[in-house]
């Protein structure tokens, strides 16, 4: 069959994505850059066709905890924001996490910090991978870097999410949102039947029939030995997910004598500087992580085994640095290169910068 | 007549009720809770709704709530309950869904949550404890907290000038174009009980119906967080609560449902 390409922005494919997947409900609240995403479902009204619940919420708090009551009932629910709005729903996600639900939640980063500027950013690296909210977790956390991977990380987010039953996010920024690019929608699913969600998920409050056991979906446990069981049963799903998730891209890294570690949309612009350093006979790689949390420490640490330095260029003051560090130790030179408060750098701004670190320090005026 | 004469199933007029399950409650003697919890067990049996029965329990006191009353429960954060209903509530609209909890919860930090599905007239029930304090994290002032009550953080009475005012959050939510049922109930007395039934039963029905949102206030006791025993608590909320809280029918909007 003819692959069915279509014009939209980043944010439009994730709605549309949604409904193609068989999600059941999405629940979200205006903020720029991602309301496309409230607006496509509003107008495309999947609840005439797959059944879809889409509901305006009257904040991000309410949103999430309507993802929450939703995932309790094992549906596949999501909800999508920006960044003031996400650090609203952080509670709403720990709650999702200490619960062992699945869920996805869109992130489409705008500058901050506070309301910031609505221009793109990566600023929420530390949020997203770190836990964000309160307690020992962790989400799988997807960069999409083109609008077609904002499409397919949506179900690849949920596949995810009710594999392991914990939350996952798709990390993207306002670049990917806004931008409009040739995608390759999803084919359009069944949404699961009630009678496939209860043996899908045992444990979902979907009412007590046939004299069943109740199922109580609760994030509380009041006797700490029992607690800590239960953190211990957390840890031991995210060693798994760490084991079988990490993903990531990497290229040109066979021959290189420097490498560049960049997600989302600003690796796209790496890419280009690189293809502009070749030219002057600079051989760069490039690792693109995909899944930020599990991190790809592995992979870039075998790409920089013969580089005499990495750069890793971010929409932030430097945080996945940290972990691009962590994976290198002192072995190789770490370097950062980012714009803020909403810039985003052209190529040969990151390739100066490279220069600047690797090649020709000396010509620093700094 | 002998004592074996007596105790025979034919004889038996009151039991407890089916869905209350038999773990001890954690609830203080004279607390109210125990009673609505047994209202609720017994509604949702009587409706025949136990297999469609999804309560969504809140922060405080009750949180424990899915440990006595045997349907199906999620436990939200504070104050979200109504936020967690509502999808619920959209995703099985074949369920009835209601949320339990109490002044605190609802009424400070979730009263942006409550507002809003009263407003979209979400088919849910909303029961809200209203002992207008903190029970559970040591007798904090409430939202309805009465003026020069003594609480934990408010050690010389709630002053107006410097708290506000005690909020009757039943008359806000029966203005809200999406509640077709808001009542104020209390369960000192038997006939307070009996009547508190009632206002359960028509709610869950509501509900069922598909007729909007029913909001279930009941006024109630907090022994250990009023500083007085059970008996001067019944006492107290009728002479001080009852003044400012009046118990009755604020709205219906509703046909009166069938049955006996």
């Amino acid at each position: 069959m003819k692959d069915e390409i279509k014009l939209m922005k980043g944010n439009e494919a994730i709605a549309h994505a949604a409904i193609r997947y068989g999600a059941d409900g999405y629940f979200g609240y205006p903020i720029t850059p991602q309301s496309e995403v409230l607006e496509t479902l509003e107008a495309l009204m999947p609840w005439e066709t797959t059944g879809m619940v889409v509901l305006q919420a009257e904040s991000e708090v309410a949103s999430i905890n309507m993802v929450y009551g939703g995932a309790a009932t094992g549906k596949a629910v999501m909800t999508s924001s920006s960044s003031p709005g996400v650090s609203l729903m952080q509670e709403g996600i720990s709650y999702l996490a200490a619960s062992e639900l699945p869920a996805l939640i869109v992130n489409v980063m705008r500058g901050g910090p506070g309301l910031g500027t609505i221009h793109p950013s990566q600023s929420d690296y530390f949020q997203a991978t770190k836990g964000g909210g309160h307690g020992d977790y962790h989400l799988i956390v997807l960069a999409p870097s083109t609008v077609q991977e904002m499409a397919d990380f949506v179900g690849l987010g949920f596949d995810l999410a009710f594999k392991y039953r914990t939350p996952s996010m798709i990390l993207a920024d306002g670049i990917v949102g806004q931008m409009m690019e040739k995608v390759v929608l999803p084919p359009q699913r069944e949404r699961r039947t009630n009678e496939e969600i209860k043996r899908q998920c045992p444990w979902a409050v979907t009412g007590k029939e046939g004299g069943r056991k109740r199922n109580i979906v609760t994030s509380l446990e009041l006797d700490s030995a029992v607690m800590e069981k239960n953190n211990e049963r957390f840890q031991r799903t995210y060693a798994e997910i760490e084991k079988n998730e990490v993903r990531y891209e990497a290229r040109f890294t066979e021959d290189a004598d420097y490498l560049i570690v960049a997600f989302g949309s600003i690796a796209r612009i790496c890419l280009k500087a690189i293809e502009e350093a070749r030219k002057e006979g600079i051989k760069i790689g490039i690792v693109r992580p995909i899944t930020l949390w599990p991190f790809p420490y592995d992979a870039i640490r075998d790409a920089a085994k013969n580089v005499k330095g990495i750069l890793c260029v971010e929409l932030n003051a430097g945080q996945m640095i940290e972990d691009v560090r962590l994976a290198v130790s002192d072995s190789v030179p770490v370097k950062h290169f980012g714009r803020m408060g909403g810039i985003v750098p052209n190529p040969q701004e990151v390739l100066d910068a490279l220069k600047k670190d690797f090649i020709n320090p000396s010509d620093s005026k700094a | 007549m002998k004592r074996e004469e007596i105790i025979k199933p034919e004889n038996k007029v009151y039991s407890r009720p089916r869905l209350l399950d038999e773990n001890v409650m954690h609830y203080c003697p004279g607390c109210s809770h125990g009673v609505v919890h047994k209202l609720v067990a017994e509604v949702i049996d009587e409706l025949g709704l136990e297999a469609d029965a999804i309560g969504i329990a809140p922060v405080g006191c009750s949180v424990f709530a899915y440990n006595y009353i045997d349907c199906d429960w999620v436990e939200a954060a504070h104050g979200r309950a109504p936020a967690l209903a509502t999808a619920v509530s959209r995703l099985h609209p074949e369920k009835v869904v209601f949320t339990y909890q109490g002044d605190g919860d609802l009424a400070a930090i979730g009263s942006a949550e409550t507002i809003h599905a009263c407003t979209r007239g979400e088919n849910i029930v909303i029961i809200m404890i209203n002992n207008g304090i903190y029970g559970m994290t040591g007798g904090q002032m409430s939202p309805c907290t009465l003026e020069g009550a003594k609480t934990a953080t408010t050690p010389y009475g709630r002053r107006t000038d410097l708290n506000g005012f005690p909020l009757r959050v039943a008359n806000v939510v029966s203005l809200l174009d999406g509640t077709c049922y808001v009542t104020r109930q209390a369960v000192h007395t038997p006939a307070a009980v009996r009547k508190a039934k009632a206002a359960l039963k028509k709610a869950f029905l509501n509900a069922k119906a598909k007729k909007g949102t029913s909001f279930v206030e009941v006024v109630s006791t907090c022994s250990s967080g009023w500083k007085m025993t059970p008996d001067k608590s019944n006492k107290w909320m009728a002479e001080h609560m009852f003044a400012h809280y009046p118990l009755g029918d604020m709205k219906d909007t509703t046909v009166e449902p069938k049955g006996e």
